[in-house]
């Protein structure tokens, strides 16, 4: 019997009786990171890293049983051998490395290799089974170094500034907004929305090191914001309270931006491809660095992905997953008040 | 090659007009002055000779790229552009340079006569020198096919201002003959090569939909009412002994029909006639489906010209006798007109489109109504008073069309979109029923809203029952109402007919698959308006 097993609740190991990232309810769900296609309420327990911890009390409750780890510190569950590795994907993702019997699996949940400033970087992690996303798993992928991609944010912001706009970025609350928050302090006055401060207190009160944003509150002038800096949530992107901004410009921060067609099916005044997934090269070098014998595709372009990683004489095969809609669940999961609760807030 | 590159990230990034405008303001204030012409030419759509098969370029990112073949069809059909997607999947480049526009565009000229060897190690060295974002507009150079969403209406007002031109001079003189290395920016702003020219045509006045009802536009005395042709829109100019026809995609196409070669002999120099191009048989119009085998041959047969024979039904005269006519009223242009169709000898070729009477505004709905028996798409409605405007001007001149058709169909295919949009199921294709079978009768994306789209896409997961490549087989359920304009035969699709402008109007929730138009169905409305 192998050591994990794909079932419809999520990866299973029967040995040491968890799940990771498990979609239904289970007793022990081994957590990869906050976003919430990776973990759900309802498990009996949870198993994460330290920083992800808190990610999950501010998200699904204070009263939940969390064991939580630092990267590197093994515990043994009933046999099984379990450790976690920076996934460098946000603030607290984690690699979960499984070892029993000489067997090694590592399920990555999701990562990238380029090291983004505020997640711990990416650890290879030598094992015979890799559990790897594919979410940008096309050769037309490949990201500019993170320097790049800010300065050009930065010259879209001292333009808008210049016509006198107000410039929005759209980022997931979790791990985008803290990325561009680090990226862009010092530059310029930095205004978040609720959901996102509220993440960020969490992760202050952790110790993570994050430098100093604005709440948005029905305090904040307009004039204020114009010639700041505004995050929001996917969930705001189209919605009435950016439209009631002074001259309003969205941007939208994300690895869908590489494309064209990806830019103009958004419609956002700007589009930069900044991604916490890995890119085509991050992919195969990543897969590459852990020696894995048997690759598992989870979600992404999972099929083509496969497909390649089989003719360069990698043993991969594709899996049917409930992830990769990370947009989706925290826009399902803030749309329900959010929009209300800005229009509150700012009434 | 930089601030070009530019441009297009600004053009690309706005989807706001006043943006887009400034935006080339700025660029042709800023840029090489050789440039500009060359720009102007390629928004234009004055496009030269392809130098590089798409088949080379293909094969040699292919190469260069080091991926399989199957994976770049993969990445194409996500990126759904080829220029991009060969621009995406080059290794990084090694060698940037700062080239002008121009340099590039002339590089690639002198590459039409030369062997694929030597057009292979130029393009590689080009794609070393430039950058992602360059790389793709080079591409873009080479295929000819810029299509970045600027009008001509826009990139005349941006000229207009950033050379403080009049625009309708500046639309004349773009319009006209010139090649970009002959003729500087100023010159062509000033239209220094249009008097020689006996060709250029006058910029098209164009109609909105009218979404209102008819009443609110007042009194039906100050209008004018005309049937709404379903041809090819066309401006014929005679001067000085020559005689051109021009399309209203502007491109000359005189030499596509020959029946209307007589006027150089009829018509008096200076004239200028705005009309349809249509099919007329017997003095009926034809459908647009009759009228479409003539279009863009090189080459025409004897049965062509005797199953779809051509005529031109004129509706405006801007110029006569020489006289630019358009700063005078419709009234005016009109009178003019009759006198000059009246002194043509060949009859029944080129002939007045007829003006509609009607005394009330429900006499006219009731006349409408009938405008497919006579293959017509409704009623134009012009203002008396009205001048020939440049463009489209919303309040002189409407189209007030009929309800296009309708079919109700069932999905069966499904297919991802791209980019973004690659996580959703948004084109379609749809079947109508034959017997016990389901054939093809259209393929249509949009139309849905977001959330309908969601929920489709929702129902293809859950009901996929085959897959080949991107395409999924769905079980035939959802039933949705297809618009269209037009029918015609069709060899190539099993259905043997093909519907035009074919659109998603709605979800028909409330139907049943069973409960779907039937082949028969589209046959008999293709007889009924042949």
């Amino acid at each position: 019997m192998a050591l994990i097993t794909f079932t419809n609740k999520g990866i299973y190991c029967a040995q040491g009786g968890f799940y990771i990232d498990p979609w239904r309810p289970v007793d022990l769900a081994v957590t990869t990171h906050g976003h919430a296609d990776h973990v759900k309420w309802g498990n009996k327990a949870y198993l994460c890293h330290e920083l992800t911890k808190p990610i999950l009390n501010q998200r699904l409750g204070p009263d939940l049983n969390i064991e939580s780890l630092p990267y590197n510190k093994e515990i043994n569950i009933n046999g099984v051998k379990v450790s976690l590795f920076p996934a460098g994907h946000v603030i607290g993702s984690a690699q979960i490395r499984l070892e029993y019997k000489g067997e090694i699996f590592v399920v990555s949940g999701d990562y990238k290799t380029e090291y983004d400033g505020i997640s711990t970087q990416f650890e290879p992690v030598k094992c015979h089974t890799f559990v790897s996303e594919s979410t940008f798993g096309l050769p037309i992928y490949k990201w500019q170094p993170q320097e790049v991609i800010f300065s050009q944010i930065k010259d879209w912001i001292a333009d808008n500034h210049g016509r006198s706009k107000t410039s929005v970025l759209v980022a997931y609350s979790l791990g985008k907004a803290q990325r561009l928050i680090k990226g862009l302090s010092g530059y310029t006055d930095v205004y978040v929305h609720n959901s996102i401060a509220n993440l960020n207190e969490a992760f202050i009160n952790a110790g993570v090191d994050l430098p100093e944003t604005i709440r948005i509150s029905p305090e904040t002038k307009k004039e204020q914001l114009q010639k700041g800096i505004v995050i929001v949530p996917p969930a705001l992107a189209d919605g009435r309270w950016i439209k009631s901004l002074q001259s309003p410009a969205t941007g939208i921060c994300s690895g869908w931006m590489q494309v064209r067609a990806g830019r103009r099916w958004r419609s956002a005044d700007a589009g930069f491809a900044l991604s916490d997934h890995a890119d085509w090269p991050g992919l195969l070098s990543a897969i590459r660095a852990t020696d894995a014998e048997k690759v598992f595709v989870t979600h992404g372009y999972t099929a083509t992905f496969s497909k390649y990683l089989n003719e360069i004489g990698i043993g991969a095969e594709e899996v049917k997953t409930q992830y990769g809609n990370e947009e989706e669940e925290e826009k399902a999961e803030i749309s329900a008040d959010a929009e209300s609760k800005i229009q509150e807030d700012t009434a | 090659m930089r601030r070009f590159t530019e441009l297009i990230r600004q053009l690309e990034m706005s989807n706001k007009t006043n943006d887009k405008i400034a935006a080339l303001v700025d660029y042709f204030t800023e840029a090489d002055d050789l440039d500009k012409p060359y720009v102007i030419a390629m928004f234009t759509g004055k496009r030269p000779k392809r130098p590089i098969s798409t088949a080379l370029i293909r094969q040699w990112a292919v190469e260069l790229s080091g991926i399989p073949e199957w994976l770049f069809a993969e990445s194409y059909h996500n990126v759904g552009d080829l220029s991009e997607t060969v621009a995406l999947v080059l290794p990084e480049a090694k060698h940037l340079t700062n080239r002008k526009l121009h340099e590039w565009i002339n590089d690639l000229a002198t590459l039409q006569d030369k062997s694929d060897a030597e057009k292979k190690e130029s393009i590689l060295n080009a794609w070393d020198s430039l950058e992602t974002q360059e790389r793709f507009i080079f591409n873009k150079l080479i295929s000819g096919n810029f299509r970045i969403g600027v009008s001509n209406k826009m990139l005349v007002n941006a000229l207009a201002k950033q050379s403080d031109t009049e625009s309708s001079k500046v639309m004349h003189s773009i319009m006209g003959k010139w090649q970009p290395w002959e003729i500087s920016y100023e010159d062509l702003m000033a239209g220094a090569h249009v008097n020689t020219d006996n060709s250029w045509p006058y910029p098209f006045c164009l109609a909105y939909a009218l979404e209102a009802e008819p009443a609110s536009l007042g009194a039906v005395t100050e209008w004018q009412a005309e049937w709404k042709w379903d041809g090819i829109r066309g401006q014929i100019v005679k001067r000085n002994g020559e005689l051109f026809i021009w399309s209203r995609g502007e491109e000359l196409v005189t030499d596509q029909f020959p029946e209307l070669h007589f006027l150089v002999d009829e018509l008096q120099d200076g004239t200028v006639l705005d009309g349809e191009i249509l099919s007329v048989k017997d003095g009926n119009v034809q459908a647009f489906s009759v009228l479409q085998q003539r279009l863009n041959r090189k080459t025409i047969n004897k049965s062509q010209l005797n199953d779809a024979p051509i005529g031109f039904y004129t509706y405006d005269l801007l110029e006569y006798e020489g006289r630019d006519l358009r700063e005078e009223m419709l009234e005016k242009r009109r009178s003019l007109l009759v006198k000059t169709i009246s002194g043509l000898k060949t009859a029944n070729v080129v002939v007045l489109s007829p003006v509609v009477d009607f005394a009330s505004w429900e006499e006219l709905a009731l006349i409408r109504e009938g405008s497919r028996d006579i293959n017509s798409e409704g009623i134009m409605l012009k203002k008396l008073n009205s001048l020939y405007h440049s463009g489209r001007k919303r309040g002189d001149w409407w189209k007030w069309k009929v309800n296009p058709y309708t079919v109700d169909t069932v999905m069966i295919y499904a297919q991802k979109g791209s980019g973004r949009r690659a996580n959703f199921f948004t084109d379609y294709t749809f079947a109508v029923r034959d017997g016990d079978q389901l054939i093809t009768v259209a393929k249509a994306y949009s139309g849905l809203t977001d959330k309908e789209i969601k929920e489709v896409n929702s129902f293809v997961v859950k009901n996929a029952i085959e897959k080949f490549g991107p395409v999924r087989t769905v079980k035939p359920e959802l039933v949705f109402e297809i618009a269209f304009e037009g029918i015609a035969e069709s060899k190539r699709h099993k259905a043997g007919l093909a519907l035009r402008f074919p659109r998603i109007s709605r979800w028909r929730k409330d139907k049943k698959a069973d409960e779907i138009n039937t082949l028969d169905d589209l046959r008999q409305l293709l007889q009924s308006t042949l």
